[in-house]
């Protein structure tokens, strides 16, 4: 399996205001490990506004101005940071945003899809492939659906033919049929080597579409496994998170662990997950490293003892 | 008590394709209806006509045979989907909570609620305990029906699940009447008595959505 | 040791945004004090003084009858920014009243505000406030007036906007099906929505208010010749500019630049602190 893009240790950090002009440094995301191989899809799987997209963001490089961002990350064993990604945007890695807003609302959708590398013909074979009827690139996003826009936004990912696609949650208001129908196409891509970060709250999406599932909890990966641990039963997955949400899913026990996620600034030391943990002890409070188990990565101090 | 709704029909402008064709729904206490389907087909709609935020073009929605009272505390209340653009973020989380009554700390404890959060602004709670806030405030004795709208669509499995089985107690306890709407099938078998899908009840030819 | 992938560098944005205010306040507010409290004594008529250069006396020089030219700018701009205050507080009181009507009422309320607001906005705002002033007699009386009535367009649309948005909103319709009143609900809920919004758009009319005034005064439509008014300076410069008297234009006009230049620094200062998105940048 070849790496494509790999995350080590990643921190972001965004100073604030606190009452008037006290600042101060509010983590989001720490010590966030992840790596994507040659076509496969990894789902990032966390609830809404605790930080996922953010992770694509400082990746990406596109974070304000008040982010600070520390850790490693390499494309393909090269070490890049914020400005060397550039080269790489639009041609071997794109991102389809969340939001259809990132769409140019006054340029014809066909010019926005071809931009500055692409060329008139792959535009007309991807509209195509996409089922964008001829004469929609001369339209401007107004006129075009929502579906149509997000049509759009992945026709214009795949312009440069990237190995590695960056999707944050790329079906938003469908339901999971329409979603897994509408994911095909990336499940395709992946077949034929393309590696994709597909950012999700949808479990059950993820389940349906991905290879590997990242949990991602208070700004962190806890586990990073493969998906068939993740189904039917939480037995075989490593951390007691994954483990406890998995049980929760409505199609499985339905019971509810107690407590809610930490805040970004109130984190408690040591192991993200410890205050709501049943095996919480002495190890759960130092620096707990990713480690492999079972063919998964955790980070957890007891991954290895059962 | 039973909320019924009569061959109700909606759309939203004249010329807009109909949403809602002849649709009749009845909900007694102490049932919980969930109304399945993908999206586009009208659920929210639907919500929104029985807990009296829309009128129906045609047909009727009726509360024990007589109408849903226009004045006053509905006993129709409805929970939506994002609980943070459901409070007004201007206000701090007590002012919301308290908005209507005034909760006690037994029913506050049932729900999850700290009272530490109560001196806090919308924002800086997470969309699970705002939707812990959003629930209490409309569950004072004079509420009987609960329309909830993907109540827990936003929110992470192992919220979900705190937040069905702490609203399932109340409503059993209550009889409370409620129709939930969802997308997702095994939520909906979960916490049901009764699916309607609305696909099925929605009597309107669909040649593409 | 982690590697860093991006950093801010930034200087403390509130703080340096916080001082730009002040700075801007103390100018503006400088001017307006001492405008209103000198007297006529300090930009008087002496003929041996005429056009006299910028100098350690007199800063900005001195016009075509001696009178010390950074007194009458000073005057000049406290009198624009007097004019400014009541057009603007007139303006946004028309603005506040018809874009909540408009908005609460719908209907055919709604129709006759948003004409209105399109015939005052289609209509060239300058020969709108010439013609008005001119009707109402020109001098202080008719420029004030022709300012007043011509300022509330842009912002009772902004308003109208407002309730709208915040009337549709689903913690508005929630609180109605708690049984709260229509009063209840505006005072709790629409009131203060508007207000915020209210202030930032009064301090960005200032500028344009003064601008207005000091143009239609150029024109010669505005406040009277006896007047001090920048817009009299800059006209009566215009006949002296050819024979090198630069000053005369120069200063009263980066004066006037300046006050306009800060008034909108402290409405759009305003606007990103008051909204949550760009508050911490």
């Amino acid at each position: 399996m070849e790496e494509l893009l790999k995350v080590k240790d990643l921190l972001v950090s965004f100073s604030m205001y606190k009452k008037g002009f006290h600042k101060y440094e509010l983590e989001v995301i720490h010590q966030l490990s992840l790596d994507i191989n040659k076509g496969e899809i990894v789902a990032v799987v966390g609830s809404s506004g605790s930080g996922k997209s953010i992770l694509a963001e400082a990746v990406l490089g596109l974070l304000p101005k008040n982010a600070t961002v520390t850790g490693e990350v390499t494309y393909k064993g090269n070490d890049i940071d914020e400005k060397s990604i550039r080269k790489y945007l639009g041609k071997d890695i794109a991102y389809i945003p969340q939001s259809v807003d990132h769409l140019d609302p006054v340029m014809k959708v066909g010019d926005q899809v071809i931009g500055v590398n692409g060329t008139k013909e792959r535009q007309e074979e991807l509209f195509e492939q996409y089922n964008l009827p001829k004469g929609t690139e001369e339209k401007y996003p107004f006129q075009c659906s929502g579906g149509m826009s997000r049509r759009i936004l992945v026709t214009s990912a795949l312009m440069g033919r990237p190995d590695l696609i960056i999707a944050d949650e790329p079906t938003p208001g469908l339901d999971l049929k329409m979603a897994l129908e509408a994911l095909k196409d990336f499940r395709e891509l992946a077949d034929n080597g393309t590696g994709i970060l597909l950012i999700t709250h949808d479990i059950d999406l993820a389940l349906g579409v991905a290879d590997r599932i990242a949990v991602f909890y208070a700004g962190s990966v806890l586990e990073l496994a493969p998906v068939e641990d993740f189904v039917h039963n939480s037995d075989k997955l490593r951390h007691p998170y994954s483990q406890s949400l998995i049980k929760a899913l409505p199609q499985n026990d339905f019971t509810p662990i107690r407590g809610t996620q930490p805040y970004a600034g109130d984190l408690p030391s040591g192991c993200l997950f410890s205050p709501r943990c049943w095996l919480r002890d002495d190890k759960c409070a130092g620096n707990i490293p990713m480690t492999e188990v079972r063919g998964g990565k955790v980070r957890c101090a007891h991954a290895a003892d059962g | 008590m039973q909320l019924t709704g009569e061959n109700i029909n909606f759309k939203y402008t004249k010329k807009s394709p109909w949403i809602l064709k002849d649709i009749s729904i009845t909900i007694n206490s102490g049932e919980r209806v969930g109304v399945v389907g993908p999206s586009g087909y009208g659920k929210s709609t639907l919500a929104k006509i029985l807990a009296g935020y829309l009128k129906p073009l045609a047909g009727s929605v009726s509360l024990d045979g007589g109408d849903l009272p226009k004045k006053g505390y509905s006993p129709v209340q409805m929970i939506y989907q994002h609980p943070e653009f459901s409070v007004n973020p201007r206000l701090k989380m007590k002012d919301i909570l308290e908005e209507a009554w005034v909760p006690d700390d037994d029913l506050l404890g049932r729900m999850g609620i700290e009272k530490k959060w109560f001196t806090r602004w919308p924002s800086e709670l997470s969309g699970g305990e705002l939707q812990r806030f959003c629930i209490a405030r409309v569950l004072s004795p004079k509420t009987k029906f609960l329309i909830c709208d993907e109540i827990t669509t936003m929110l992470d499995a192992i919220t979900q699940a705190q937040i069905w089985n702490l609203l399932l107690d109340e409503a059993k306890k209550r009889e409370l009447g409620m129709m939930i709407i969802t997308h997702n099938k095994s939520l909906a078998e979960r916490v049901c008595t009764s699916i309607i899908e609305l696909p099925e009840l929605n009597h309107i030819e669909r040649a593409d959505v | 040791m982690h590697k860093i992938y991006k950093k801010t560098g930034l200087m403390n944005q509130r703080v340096v945004l916080l001082i730009t205010m002040i700075i801007a306040l103390i100018y503006l507010l400088g001017i307006f004090i001492w405008g209103c409290c000198l007297g006529e004594d300090s930009y008087a008529v002496n003929f041996d003084t005429k056009f006299l250069p910028p100098s350690g006396e007199h800063w900005f020089g001195t016009d075509n009858l001696g009178r010390d030219m950074f007194f009458r700018s000073v005057k000049g701009l406290s009198i624009s920014m007097v004019i400014g205050l009541i057009a603007v507080a007139i303006s946004s009181v028309i603005a506040i009243v018809m874009g909540i009507l408009s908005a609460v009422f719908g209907g055919w309320v709604d129709r006759v505000v948003n004409f209105a607001v399109d015939l005052c906005m289609g209509l060239p705002h300058l020969v709108l406030l010439i013609l008005i002033s001119f009707m109402m007699g020109k001098g202080v009386l008719g420029i004030t007036v022709a300012v007043a009535v011509t300022h509330w367009p842009s912002m009772t649309r902004m308003i109208r906007q407002e309730v709208l948005q915040v009337r549709s909103s689903q913690y508005v319709l929630a609180a109605y099906k708690m049984g709260k009143t229509r009063w209840q609900v505006a005072v709790k809920h629409i009131i203060p929505h508007i207000l915020p919004v209210y202030f930032i758009g009064v301090t960005l009319l200032f500028p344009h208010a003064i601008m207005h005034e000091s143009s239609v005064t150029f024109l010669g439509f505005g406040l009277p010749k006896e007047l001090p008014a920048i817009g009299v300076i800059l006209a009566e410069a215009m006949t002296h500019i050819v024979t090198g008297k630069w000053w005369l234009a120069v200063f009263p006009g980066l004066m006037l630049l300046i006050a306009v230049i800060f008034f909108d620094l402290i409405g759009e200062g305003l606007k990103h602190l008051l909204n949550p998105n760009t508050g911490n940048e």
